[in-house]
């Protein structure tokens, strides 16, 4: 499993951690029933506080990306890939409907608000 | 059975006082789990080195309650499972680290010769040279070595990481969170280079002329505070309930705020800044002064 982490980055560690495994699980670098790192152990190769890891695993686990067996260790959940990734367009959905509506009240053309959308895909 | 909260964490302490000529501890309490790394922060002569004397029973507290691994902190055997790292080496002078060993292992029953060797060997500290020809960071170095080879489930450091140089204290990093990996485990750490205890603490404790003035998680600290930057005009526009503590320097106010997300949403186009641990530390124990 790689996780690369950037202490320069603005968003916080636990979260790039979170949004590294949805991503190896998502794009199928880790499959269903595989072992993550322990806890402690990735605490120790990224060296950063064991706590912080404890977060984003939690994290994973209430998004219900991986499950902890406790005295086993957290290990990738069996799901289906399709019906998180539905469930999440929904989710942009709804929040892309706000952007327009915040984009049409205030004469916001679609092309700007597309490009700023481009910009943070590319990101 | 549920476990009582001197049990849960491996150092309990509560309502510590000891009154000293001009200098008092007050009321002190704080906890350091099982299997977490704790930093203790606080500028010199904060009372941080006092506090680690009383746990270990070097002075004798006047008040409140201590216990080690859910013990009454003064019992013998307790002891036996403690680390300890001060900040000077106080091994003699011409002693070889095979001597040291001889001594040590005379002293502690859980003694590891193997584990002592594979030490000396990671950090390449020579077994037979006399103590008095090492750096400032190769003692060090030996005493973090000896605290840890008698594999103690409390390692105790004041200011150990200080006067080491930047490779070797992220050497020592690595070999704190080895050692915690025993979740019964657990550090208690105090330094005032807040660096390596942002990058390694679970916990950040402050404290400011003998009193604890926070006991915080490390990630809510260095994610949600932040450094309000504004001309005193906007700065008479926030409420003095969003911030802590504000200072005023010459050209512009600076807050110090617990949520910097709320104050963004709050206050429109305001500058927010992430503030390190140092920064924290310095806003305070300076508070409006500077």
């Amino acid at each position: 499993m790689e996780i690369i982490i950037s202490n320069s980055s603005d968003k916080p560690i636990y979260e790039q951690i979170c949004m590294q495994v949805k991503n190896l699980i998502m794009n199928g670098s880790l499959c269903a029933g595989e072992a993550l790192p322990s806890m402690r152990a990735l605490a120790k190769d990224l060296h950063i506080s064991v706590i912080t890891v404890q977060r984003a695993y939690e994290d994973l686990t209430r998004d219900g990306f991986i499950e902890t067996v406790s005295g086993k260790g957290s290990f990738v959940a069996a799901q289906n890939k399709e019906f998180i990734q539905e469930e999440q367009l929904r989710v942009a959905e709804e929040l892309l409907q706000k952007v327009a509506e915040i984009g049409r009240a205030h004469g916001i053309s679609y092309e700007q608000m597309t490009n700023i959308l481009k910009l943070f895909y590319e990101e | 059975m549920e476990k009582s909260i001197q049990e849960e964490n491996n150092i309990y302490v509560q309502d510590l006082c000891k009154q000293f000529d001009g200098f008092s501890l007050d009321h002190v309490s704080f906890q350091v789990p099982k299997g977490r790394i704790v930093g203790f922060i606080g500028e010199n002569g904060a009372g941080k080195s006092t506090t680690i004397n009383l746990i270990l029973d070097e002075l004798k507290k006047d008040n409140g309650q201590i216990h080690i691994f859910g013990m009454e902190h003064t019992i013998p055997s307790v002891r036996e499972d403690i680390g300890v790292v001060f900040d000077e080496c106080n091994f003699h002078d011409v002693l070889h680290a095979s001597d040291v060993e001889k001594i040590l292992s005379g002293i502690y029953k859980s003694w590891d010769s193997s584990l002592y060797r594979q030490y000396l060997k990671k950090f390449k500290i020579p077994e037979r040279k006399p103590i008095g020809s090492f750096s400032k960071g190769m003692k060090m170095k030996l005493s973090i070595i000896c605290a840890m080879a008698h594999k103690p489930k409390l390692l105790i450091l004041d200011e150990a990481t200080t006067g080491l140089d930047p490779v070797v204290r992220d050497e020592m990093l690595d070999l704190f969170l080895e050692f915690i990996q025993d979740e019964e485990c657990s550090i208690f750490f105090s330094s005032h280079i807040t660096s390596d205890i942002q990058r390694i603490a679970d916990y950040v404790i402050l404290i400011h002329q003998g009193r604890i003035i926070f006991e915080e998680q490390k990630d809510d600290l260095v994610y949600h505070f932040g450094i309000v930057r504004c001309g005193r005009e906007r700065f008479a526009s926030i409420s003095p309930e969003d911030y802590i503590v504000h200072r005023t320097t010459n050209v512009s106010v600076e807050c110090l705020v617990r949520d910097k997300e709320a104050v963004k949403r709050k206050y429109k186009d305001i500058v927010v800044d992430n503030a390190t641990l140092e920064d924290i530390m310095l806003f305070y124990i300076k508070g409006g002064a500077a």
